[in-house]
């Protein structure tokens, strides 16, 4: 196959990618595009594999085989609630993708026939232009180096948040020092890319560059935990789209770059949004700690004797007599796997002439658009979804607000309390409504650390127990009134 | 170096290309988006093949390979089956 035909497939393969994001710019078109995208994928990958350098199949089939077969599985067996891990898992395997690549294309240069661990660490006679005539071997080498870098970050920085959505690890714990230790990581994985483009030739290197960056990923991700597992989702998201595209530079290759670019961009705008939506900087989440700041606020002194606690039955009376109610739900939804609750509660007010509506906090969940995907799932119309922006407003004429499982992104401290460590984050101002309603296991603070006075106020009703079980509980009630 | 030079062109005209499209994709979409995008990311997968299935190279390179399609593989099929499965409950309505 002719390199002309194969760039123009490539080219193709790029303009449906393009496509394929274009319509998931509306609900409408969004499966057809991703329809389009994987049509790019498919040509792409057929026609390099009609490329004349490509020889001995078995380890392309094997690895075809069980990459699919885990890919397929996990996609038709994960649960919407564990979507999170779901995407952490795939970033994470497009960073080891890119590291894998970038290693290989190195040692292919290198052509070490190496059997022991010990015959990498031998130095090897390489010519001046083994990865290509000056300028461009330079670039090959820069490119391979911050690939590797980038993908294994990428790498073991989504294993942790694997682990942390799925339980697996608990505690935010960093090395000591914080991001002084972190930093010593980065400038130890940047010595090494230095010394790869003054001498390519001693594998050992690369061997220390990949330990440093796996171990830079992994105290990355360590400290970080709970409402900014969004930033951390998105920004991981980004790099693995960073590495690939790099790893088109390392290989010439075209469809690498836009793909990778247009990945890196995406992830990055989608931090930019999860950043502006907890009103805090990239490196505050990296490397802060929220509640540090602000004077100390006592939780009993804005709770005591303050907070009305209702059943779910005196709740169903007061919807009976509401004209508009707005659902704020938050990752306690998802944890209660109450969406279809919450969905047949609504089809109850609805069939009364309620007006129902769902406020969609930005970084509600765990990663951007958690919430949305989790009541699609209970086959609610996406048109009922509506931004924090758009619903604000309306909260003044709306006569029930009912917060479920969601905390600090209803706290009005962030609005009015300065000083305080949200102060300033955008928030539904679900207390300017008529009536609030809280379900929450307890008075228990958020990710914050925070008491929220909306919990005090004269007009909130604290209802207390397990998300799905209150809300049935009112559809029932509401039902036989 | 030509070629060079047009690679970095298209990387970055490549990256305004990517604020102008994701910038116009609504919050609801932001979990597919990521899914999806990351499905195209397994474009890596084109490098990998490359790396697995040449014959003069040594064994090291094919096994770092075959861990690149494995990777690579599992981004793709999970990623546009799981962006699928996703998006085919945003259309039901």
């Amino acid at each position: 196959m002719s390199p002309l035909i194969v760039n123009l497939v490539y080219l193709v393969a790029g303009i449906l990618f393009i496509l394929g994001i274009k319509g998931l710019t509306k609900p409408s078109t969004a499966v057809r595009g991703n329809l389009l995208s994987a049509t790019g994928m498919l040509i792409a990958v057929v026609i390099t594999l009609l490329n004349s350098e490509i020889v001995n199949f078995s380890y392309i089939i094997a690895g075809v085989l069980f990459g699919g077969a885990v890919g397929a599985f996990m996609a038709l067996r994960i649960q919407m609630t564990s979507m999170p891990q779901m995407v952490a898992l795939l970033n994470g395997f497009g960073g080891g993708a890119s590291l894998t690549i970038a290693s290989a294309e190195y040692f292919s240069v290198l052509n070490i026939d190496a059997h022991l661990f010990a015959d990498l660490l031998e130095p090897v006679a390489l010519g001046a232009d083994a990865f290509g005539l000056g300028a461009v071997g330079q670039v090959t080498l820069i490119s391979i180096g911050l690939t590797i870098l980038i993908g294994a970050v990428t790498l073991t920085g989504s294993l942790v948040a694997f682990a942390k959505l799925q339980g697996l690890i608990k505690r935010n714990v960093g090395l000591p020092g914080g991001p002084l230790g972190n930093a010593l990581l980065l400038i130890g994985a940047l010595t090494a890319l230095v010394c790869i483009l003054i001498n390519p030739s001693q594998a050992v290197t690369i061997l220390a560059l990949v330990a440093l960056a796996l171990l830079l990923g992994l105290f990355l991700v360590l400290p970080i935990g709970g409402a900014d597992m969004p930033v951390v989702i998105a920004l991981l998201n980004s790099y693995s789209g960073l590495a690939a595209a790099l790893a088109g530079f390392i290989l010439g290759n075209t469809v690498l770059i836009v793909a990778g670019s247009l990945v890196g961009t995406s992830g990055l705008i989608l931090t930019k949004i999860m950043c502006v939506a907890m009103n805090r900087s990239l490196g505050n989440v990296l490397f802060g700690k929220m509640a540090a700041a602000g004077e100390v606020v006592d939780a009993d002194e804005i709770y005591a004797g303050k907070v009305t606690s209702a059943q779910p039955d005196e709740v169903a009376m007061m919807l009976e007599v509401a004209k508009r109610v707005v659902i704020v739900p938050g990752y306690g939804m998802a944890m209660a796997q109450a969406q279809h609750a919450v969905r047949e509660l609504a089809d109850s007010m609805e069939s009364r002439g309620i007006e129902v509506e769902y406020g969609i906090h930005p970084v509600a969940g765990r990663m951007p658009g958690h919430m949305n995907v989790l009541l699609a799932e209970a086959e609610v119309p996406y048109d009922k979804l509506v931004e924090m922006d758009c619903i604000n407003p309306t909260f003044e004429d709306t006569d029930v607000v009912i917060v479920i499982g969601a905390n600090d992104v209803t706290n009005p401290m962030a609005r009015e309390a300065e000083g305080s460590p949200i102060y300033g984050m955008p928030i539904l101002n679900v207390d300017k409504a008529k009536n609030v309603v809280v379900i929450k296991r307890s008075l228990s603070p958020g990710f914050a650390g925070l008491p929220n006075p909306l919990f005090a106020m004269d007009h909130t009703l604290m209802v207390y127990g397990d998300g799905k079980k209150a809300v049935v509980e009112m559809t029932t009630a509401l039902n036989h009134s | 170096m030509e070629i060079l030079i047009l690679l970095l062109a298209l990387f970055v005209l490549s990256l305004f290309l990517g604020v102008e499209l994701i910038v116009k994709v609504p919050p609801t979409l932001h979990t597919p988006l990521m899914s999806g995008t990351n499905a195209v990311s397994g474009i890596t997968l084109v490098g990998a093949l490359l790396a697995a299935g040449s014959d003069t190279s040594p064994m090291l390179v094919n096994v770092l390979g075959f861990l690149a399609v494995t990777f690579a593989t599992i981004n793709v099929i999970g990623g546009y089956l799981v962006t699928n499965r996703m998006l085919s409950m945003f259309k039901r309505k």
